[in-house]
């Protein structure tokens, strides 16, 4: 009978111990960090396909082994923060993430379904030996009020810093300001949607046989966004239109939305829209005279313009223009509203807590001066740390724009400085489990539209109320709503059981008791025999 | 039994690396000359616009990737060749699209840097098998014809391997992981080569060929100044720039 009794506790633990409480144990920052050992760490990052970047990511490691010759880094490198996180996820399950990894915080969310799965920084980013500005690192680390707040508080979710940034951008509008004006129009000092949409469609213009009469071309499309998820992101925001809530609701299936995206459409009708994913990159458009308005992360600056050191088009193809650089379109130029985004880093836990400090002191190795200032020039990036940013060498390079078409492009350092004014008009959106999917959505709902537009679909509310449910379906927002009122990090711990697992481990009980009382009852049949 | 399994898993070997590896004649069973009622003719496909819906009817000839229930892949019939950009597919029915495999397609065409493509397309497989025997299209590189074999396999002869950038010291190196040397093993191989003064880009596409492909070996075994044969897939990227899938020293 105890037997049978102990049997049913132990299998009623085991079932429930199965509900997300599995993975690592939560890490603890050992007292001091093990110089005698060996340790071998993986950082995944990612770079944007800039020979200098990866450079810079093998030096940063370099440096850092010779400071710590315990420690050995293995660099993997990526050109898409997707990419990552598709293999993030697929080794997740068989406990082979990386130890340092380059990402986005949308992404950590998901990461954080994995229990203890990655590290929350704080209590490292205090610490008064391996924090920041610790007195036992062997660099010359930024103290923790040196990292720009508002970067910093973009990688907090949950009540925990799942991440330290590593690079920040923005979104810019690269504007053939030749053709603007060749059209009769002035760049105002603030963009704005109307503009932008006004000068597009009077580049339209055609001769007799075709060629658009702006450029004497076969081809043109005025403008042209790279990532449409941002475009809805950024449109909705400065609208103060519903995206998400902070808890995780999803609000982008509005009345705002739908008539962003009728006008998306009309603008697509008559070809002065389109995208990345329909068209291609828009600096190879603008770079030949068929854009004129190209909206680029700040960190994609170094290949816009006619003399951009990075170019994907044949030389005979390059069309000679003066480059604008500006924040993107706004519907308020009062108050203007742009993202921020750019590569964060995280820390992935392990049973060694050692390791895991060895990969904290990589990471925090990211925000030295020598690595900020270096990544940070070659593309429109700013470094994250008031450190980097107000030294003399860095004051020097913004300084120096447009002195070559290398080091100095001005279109590049313009771009960092167009972050560096806008810095208080950046914004991120929430993150939760799925918020990742939510940004999917956003941008696929334009992607969608537009391509409906070009192959002769009628847009109007019963095409977007499709599209809509078709989006939810899709990338499984109708879930999210339902469970996805917790921050990502308190994921973790999955709380109440859902109602089906109550139902099956009640019936298994049940079925225990069942069986318990057959074997009493058998027992007192022989009882009363004897 | 262990020798049937041997067996089946060297021929399952076999099918997956032909399009790393295909070369010869073609090789057709079924009717490869005769497309289904509602079915688009090669010519009729190349005259359709941009943006509007196709059908065809196509052979697989190799496998790019697969990811998140959408493949991508290079067919061909006899008068064409077709890219077919994510196009649905479950995992399962991807391990079915074998070289050689008839294949109908609905989708749209599109245009994406100078390359032509199907995309948001759906399939179903068919009776028939066709694997294309690589043209050469040597002599029509600096043609404007060239386009016109877009996607095909074709093979290149006597061409000469020339700089594809420098190294961290710079020295002259004959490949570049990725397009500027910013990759490292495993990302896609960049290699130039020459012809009558002209030279060109071509690249061992990752997904297409990995690092553990004879082709992938092969290139980075090049030095600058050699006489190569290559056999690949004619991908146009803002201009031609094939994707190729087997590299020999020239006869």
């Amino acid at each position: 009978m105890k037997f049978l009794l102990s049997l049913l506790a132990v299998t009623l633990l085991t079932l429930t111990g199965c509900h997300g409480k599995e993975g690592l144990s939560p890490f603890e920052v050992p007292k001091e960090f093990d110089l005698s050992k060996n340790y071998e760490i993986t950082f995944w990052a990612k770079n944007d396909t800039n020979k200098t970047q990866t450079a810079i990511y093998e030096k940063a490691i370099s440096d850092f082994e010779a400071l710590y010759p315990n420690i050995t880094v293995k660099l993997r490198l990526y050109t898409d923060y997707g990419k990552i996180y598709n293999d993030v996820i697929t080794n997740i399950a068989t406990n082979t993430t990386p130890n340092v990894c380059i990402t986005y915080p949308d992404h950590i969310a998901t990461y954080l379904t994995g229990t203890n799965m990655v590290v929350p920084l704080e209590e490292l980013f205090y610490n008064e030996n391996y924090g920041f500005g610790g007195s036992s690192l062997r660099f010359d680390s930024p103290a923790a009020k040196e990292i720009i707040p508002q970067f910093l508080e973009e990688c907090t979710f949950g009540g925990h810093y799942y991440a330290i940034p590593y690079m920040r951008s923005t979104e810019a509008c690269y504007i053939n300001k030749t053709y603007v004006e060749a059209l009769g129009y002035t760049l105002p000092d603030e963009l704005t949607w109307d503009f932008v949409w006004q000068v597009s469609e009077a580049a339209m213009a055609q001769d007799k046989d075709g060629n658009y009469l702006i450029n004497g071309q076969k081809v043109l499309i005025p403008f042209i966004y790279k990532s449409t998820d941002n475009m809805m992101i950024q449109m909705l925001r400065q609208y103060q239109a519903g995206y998400s809530s902070e808890e995780g609701e999803v609000l982008l299936f509005n009345d705002t939305t739908k008539e962003l995206l009728l006008t998306i459409a009309d603008h697509a009708k008559t070809g002065a829209f389109s995208t990345f994913k329909i068209s291609s990159y828009p600096a190879n458009f603008l770079n030949a005279g068929q854009c004129i308005f190209a909206i680029d992360s700040t960190a994609g600056a170094t290949w816009m313009g006619t003399h951009a050191p990075l170019c994907d088009i044949s030389p005979d193809k390059l069309v000679e223009f003066e480059t604008e650089v500006m924040p993107i379109p706004q519907f308020d130029p009062q108050n203007p509203r742009m993202i921020s985004q750019g590569p964060s880093v995280c820390v992935f836990n392990k049973a060694d807590s050692q390791e895991v400090l060895a990969s904290w002191l990589f990471a925090q190795y990211l925000l030295t001066n020598d690595v900020q200032i270096a990544y940070s020039e070659t593309e429109g990036y700013v470094p994250v740390t008031s450190k980097a940013q107000t030294s003399f060498e860095y004051q020097d390079y913004l300084s120096r724009c447009g002195e070559d078409n290398s080091q100095y492009y001005d279109v590049k350092i313009k771009a960092a400085k167009l972050l560096l004014d806008h810095t208080d008009h950046t914004f991120v959106t929430p993150v939760f489990n799925g918020s990742a999917s939510l940004r999917d959505a956003s941008g696929q709902m334009i992607e969608n539209t537009v391509k409906s537009v070009r192959r002769g679909e009628t847009i109007d509310d019963g095409y977007i109320q499709t599209l809509y449910s078709d989006m939810a379906s899709l990338y499984r927002l109708d879930q999210i709503g339902a469970s996805g009122n917790t921050p990502a990090s308190q994921k973790a711990d999955l709380g109440k059981l859902p109602p089906m697992s109550v139902f099956l481990l009640s019936s298994l009980g049940i079925a225990w008791a069942l069986i318990l009382l057959y074997v009493l009852i058998r027992k007192m049949k022989k009882r009363k025999v004897y | 039994m262990k020798k049937l399994t041997a067996l089946l898993l060297v021929f399952a070997l076999t099918l997956a690396c032909a399009g790393c590896a295909s070369s010869g004649k073609d090789s057709n069973s079924g009717d490869t000359d005769t497309k289904s009622e509602g079915v688009m003719t090669y010519e009729e496909y190349v005259a359709a616009a941009l943006d509007t819906e196709v059908v065809i009817e196509t052979y697989v000839q190799a496998k790019q990737s697969w990811w998140d229930n959408k493949a991508t892949v290079y067919s061909q019939d006899k008068d064409g060749a077709y890219f077919l950009y994510n196009m649905a597919c479950s995992e399962e029915d991807y391990e079915k699209l074998t070289p050689g495999t008839k294949i109908k397609v609905t989708g749209y065409k599109a245009e994406w840097s100078g390359e032509v493509e199907i995309v948001d397309a759906t399939f179903e497989i068919e009776e028939g098998s066709y694997i294309a025997q690589a043209e050469d299209v040597t002599s029509l590189l600096a043609s404007d014809d060239l386009i016109n074999h877009q996607n095909k396999f074709v093979s290149f002869k006597g061409m000469t391997v020339e700089a594809a950038g420098q190294d961290a010291s710079g020295n002259d190196v004959a490949y570049l992981y990725s397009w500027d040397g910013s990759g490292q093993d495993g990302d896609d191989l960049y290699f130039n080569v020459s012809l009558d003064g002209n030279t060109y880009t071509f690249t061992v596409e990752s997904y297409l060929c990995d690092n553990t492909t004879d082709v992938y070996a092969a290139v980075k075994a090049l030095n600058i100044g050699d006489k190569i044969d290559m056999e690949g897939f004619l991908y146009w990227y803002e201009g031609v720039n094939p994707h190729i899938t087997s590299v020999t020293p020239s006869k």
